[in-house]
């Protein structure tokens, strides 16, 4: 391995010429800087995007510390360099770097990538290259960098299957050390045949997959199978961990010198969803529902606190006001005499209705400017085939109660292209929002809405997995047709997210193997930061598709079957394949699933096939019922709410 | 002073110094590392009123990013009723200001020189590496803010690509113009601006102290040191940089100096004793690796 010595001097003069300089220097409170030590595995944890979007991100954060405590380990972090940097980079023959010891990225034993979205692929090669070393897994040397990928969008490795060693699937609190643990034994021996065994031994460790491992078979456009060798298993299993409690991380929680997304105390209250909104990965992949107690959340948010000197804490999860006995822990926490009274709270994930909005006001004295709902769908028909149970009355009694305790501006986010949409789904958010700008002008003359809309790309590992996805083209005219339902409507604006980004986004969700070479053509082509909207270029992607003859129409646009053989098939989030297909089946037919925390199992397959139970502190449902409606499942849209017009 | 019963001033003045790899924050970052940094000290800062509170934190003039500086300041305004935690004397950190009118009446336990010494060290370790507190003192009521008061800045700047004796005949010509004019924007308006007024001084000199710390790049280069006014149209380093035919990007920079400029003589809003002053030049020097 090469010497490590800091490419500081030759970093710092490029510093003074490119935007925000601070991504590049390191220093964060909390920060390590470890010195190399023998028979230690040195660990680059990367985040394939900036340095404001990749700091903040827990699951980097928790590995950054489990590692450092190891006494046969050490980490350090590396963010993607913005493009004038990059070129600077590039130009002065600077490698890519470490932030805190400034060392080259080859002087690693292990380049560990978050994959927290699939728009990002194209930064985790141009990263690998930017190393110094081959993007393609086989052209790689016995003696480089391990590369490893983890998070949520490795439930369906394939689009990277090329380029990345190794997966791994899940939580990754205790498989990291395990894998630490093999590489500590193999690496100091890793040439030739070795590099191999190596990777075969990873294979054996559960929720690891090593894609050099598999051979795809394909029958005409179709995926057919993709084999195992000898050794390695046939499904991969996600890691799952049982007790939150006893990983009470990050303990350290880094503090920025610069300004970066989320910049707060961030404490993870509980992790997985059992809402069961069929269009959500996360919710299916993070199953079964784990809480932290509501003594060690107090003691993480009084350390953080203390330690960190924000004022704004936010609780986070998929679904913050799901958490057993929310409304008294944030009373506490904004209570707390020791944090002076000026302790904000934020819930990311805010429930529709009105009782949630009275504990976001009780919590958030200060700064109250935007408030944001995901009623998702514009019918109580579409909120039933998505399972999102929001009736008319909850949402618009969360927002009446919202304007009335001050807030001025509402953010409302929909979804677009959904399966069995039809055109009277996509005008009815113009409406539902129309009424929710009219009830914030009886509050304030200058109450306004926001209709965000995404367009939807059907996820690996939810029942919507065979849904075929709007076209580019069929999603521009659902948006001319909103907007026209929206114009001339006082205070309500309407924002999209870009057609042509959902499609490459689900060419990367869903695709196999043969993606990767799509996703080399791109980034070859200049196409990095895809997920940046000033940086999107279609055409990249459909020069890339045509080149490696293949098509979105196929990839992405086309309805699947029961038995076809997806490309994440050997890849398992504990889920029945047959409870997704039913609840696929009751999608189209428009019926809705109650939450199984309360309610009788589903047998999805989250709990028992990992000999775990929902942990929840509290065995009665939250306010509101089990969906947080007080809904009757059948009646939800037809309850009719009259508005009473403005004397 | 009514209302604070316990000798506290309403308002401390900071220097502190800023070098290493920090310098790369901008402004704003710098507002946010102190804003944190003085909640976690407990120390009793004020806070604005209305809508949206902010800790009353007043800076000097901004520094531009990428450019280290040996004299920071921050006033900080306290909230009544608090206390300043007492500590040993520790001279390295005596800071005292130079105008006896500036300095508080009431100087009483809690506000006194160890109280302040002991507030600078406890701060210190609760910046980030590259930030260090050098003085604290209580200003008096009623004391202009720094940015009402700040007259002029003194920089050290390192020039590339330009042998020392090139550089001093484009200083020499400068100096003699009796006009300079550079393009400045103004209300989005590009106008011809006159920056000879505020153009105090302007030398070459050598860097043998490696004030600025080691050379960064090999090839030519050499250092100037300037003063240049901050009213009634302040000129930024890289102007100057401009108006010498240079390269307008920065490179290392390092501002040494404010000034307050009072009935024909300057001084500076807060002095560090000898030591310390000597001490957070030592520091600037060493590099981090």
């Amino acid at each position: 391995m090469e010497p490590a010595r800091s490419l500081w001097p030759q970093i710092e003069p490029l510093l003074y010429g490119v935007q925000r300089p601070a991504r590049y220097i390191g220093g964060e409170q909390g920060a390590c800087a470890p010195e190399r030590r023998a028979r230690q595995v040195a660990w680059l944890l990367c985040y394939p995007d900036t340095y404001e979007i990749g700091l903040p991100n827990q699951g980097l954060q928790i590995l950054y510390e489990l590692l450092n405590e190891r006494a046969d380990a050490l980490a350090e972090r590396s963010y993607a360099p913005w493009i004038d940097m990059e070129c600077a980079m590039r130009r002065a023959g600077v490698p890519l770097f470490s932030v805190e010891n400034h060392l080259p990225a080859r002087t690693f034993d292990v380049l560990a990538f978050n994959l927290s979205a699939e728009l990002v692929y194209t930064n985790v090669l141009n990263m690998i290259d930017l190393a110094g070393l081959a993007v393609r897994s086989s052209r790689r040397a016995p003696s480089d960098p391990i590369v490893i990928a983890g998070g949520h969008c490795a439930f369906n490795p394939e689009p990277l299957a090329d380029f990345v060693d190794a997966f791994v699937i899940g939580d990754g609190e205790e498989v990291v050390g395990e894998v630490n643990e093999v590489l500590a034994a193999l690496l100091p021996t890793c040439t030739g045949a070795a590099r191999q065994e190596l990777l075969r031994e990873l294979a054996g460790v559960r929720g690891v997959y090593v894609p050099c491992l598999y051979r795809p078979r394909y029958e005409g456009a179709r995926l057919a199978a993709l084999e195992p060798l000898p050794g390695a298993p046939a499904i991969v299993e996600k890691r799952t961990v049982a007790d939150l409690g006893q990983w009470p991380y990050p303990r350290r929680q880094l503090v920025p010198l610069t300004e970066v997304v989320h910049d707060r105390l961030n404490v993870e209250v509980f992790r997985g969803c059992t809402r069961g909104c069929r269009f959500c990965q996360a919710g299916m992949i993070t199953r079964p529902v784990r809480e932290r107690s509501a003594s060690q959340v107090r003691e993480m948010v009084d350390e953080g606190l203390a330690r960190t000197g924000y004022e704004e804490v936010a609780l986070t999860s998929l679904s913050t006001a799901d958490y057993s006995g929310i409304e008294r822990l944030v009373r506490d926490v904004v209570g707390d005499p020791r944090h002076g009274g000026r302790v904000s709270v934020s819930l990311p994930s805010l429930r529709v209705d009105a009782f949630t909005v009275g504990t976001a006001a009780a919590i958030q004295r200060v700064r109250r400017t935007g408030l944001t709902f995901a009623p998702e769908g514009g019918t109580w028909r579409m909120r039933r085939v998505i399972n999102k149970l929001v009736s008319e009355e909850d949402l618009y009694g969360a927002v009446d109660a919202a304007f009335s305790q001050g807030w001025r501006r509402i953010k409302l986010y929909f979804l677009i292209g959904l399966p069995t949409e039809r055109d009277e789904d996509v005008t009815a958010i113009a409406d539902l929002a129309a009424r929710c700008a009219e009830l914030g002008r009886r509050h304030h003359r200058s109450a306004t809405v926001v209709a965000s809309v995404g367009g939807f790309v059907p996820k690996p590992h939810t029942p919507f997995q065979w849904a075929p996805q709007d076209t580019a083209a069929e999603l521009h005219r659902k948006i001319v047709l909103l907007r026209g339902a929206a114009r001339g409507v006082r205070g309500l604006t309407v924002r999209w997210h870009d057609p042509e980004a959902s499609v490459a986004e689900g060419l990367a969700s869903r695709g196999d193997r043969r993606v990767g070479s799509v996703i080399e053509r791109v980034w070859r082509a200049g196409g990095t930061f895809q997920e940046w909207s000033e940086r999107f270029d279609l055409r990249l992607w459909e020069a890339a598709l045509a080149a490696e003859g293949l098509s979105f129409d196929e990839m992405v646009h086309r309805a699947r079957g029961r038995e076809e053989r997806l490309a994440w098939d050997h890849v398992s989030a504990g889920l029945h394949t047959d409870f997704l297909w039913e609840d696929w089946q009751a999608a189209l037919s428009g019926a809705a699933v109650e939450d199984c925390r309360w309610t009788p199992c589903y047998d999805c397959g989250a709990c028992t096939g990992f000999g775990l139970e929902h942990v929840v502190a509290s065995s009665v449902p939250p306010a509101g019922g089990s969906q947080g409606t007080w809904q009757d499942l059948d009646q939800g849209g037809r309850i009719p709410v009259r508005f009473v017009s403005r004397r | 002073m009514e209302g604070h019963a316990a000798g506290l001033p309403t308002r401390l003045r900071v220097r502190y110094s800023k070098t290493g790899k920090i310098r790369f924050t901008s402004h704003r970052d710098v507002v946010r590392i102190w804003e944190r940094a003085l909640r976690r000290s407990g120390l009793p800062v004020a806070w604005s009123g209305g809508y949206s509170p902010r800790p009353l934190l007043s800076f000097g003039h901004a520094l531009p990013t990428g450019a280290e500086s040996l004299a920071e300041y921050l006033d900080v305004s306290l909230a009544p009723g608090g206390a300043l935690a007492g500590a040993p004397e520790d001279p390295e950190h005596l800071g005292h200001l130079e105008d006896p009118e500036h300095l508080a009446e009431d100087r009483g336990a809690a506000d006194g020189p160890a109280g302040c010494q002991a507030l600078a060290r406890r701060l210190s370790g609760l910046l980030p590496e590259g930030l260090d507190v050098q003085a604290i003192a209580p200003l008096a009521h009623g004391s202009g803010s720094l940015q009402q008061e700040v007259s002029s800045c003194s920089w050290k700047l390192e020039v590339l690509g330009l042998a020392a004796e090139e550089l001093e005949s484009r200083v020499e010509r400068l100096l003699a113009a009796p006009v300079v004019l550079v393009e400045r924007e103004r209300k989005g308006r590009c106008a011809p601006d006159d920056l000879r007024p505020a153009l105090l001084a302007l030398t070459v000199v050598a860097d043998a102290d490696h004030t600025c710390g080691e050379p960064a790049t090999h090839g030519e280069r050499a250092w100037l040191e300037a003063e240049l006014a901050t009213r009634p149209r302040g000129v930024r380093p890289r102007e100057l940089l401009e108006a010498l035919g240079l390269d307008a990007r920065l490179s290392r920079a390092c501002r040494l100096h404010q000034w307050i400029e009072r009935d024909g003589t300057r001084r500076e809003p807060l002095v560090v004793s000898g030591r310390a002053a000597g001490a957070v030049a030592a520091r600037a020097g060493r590099r981090v690796p």
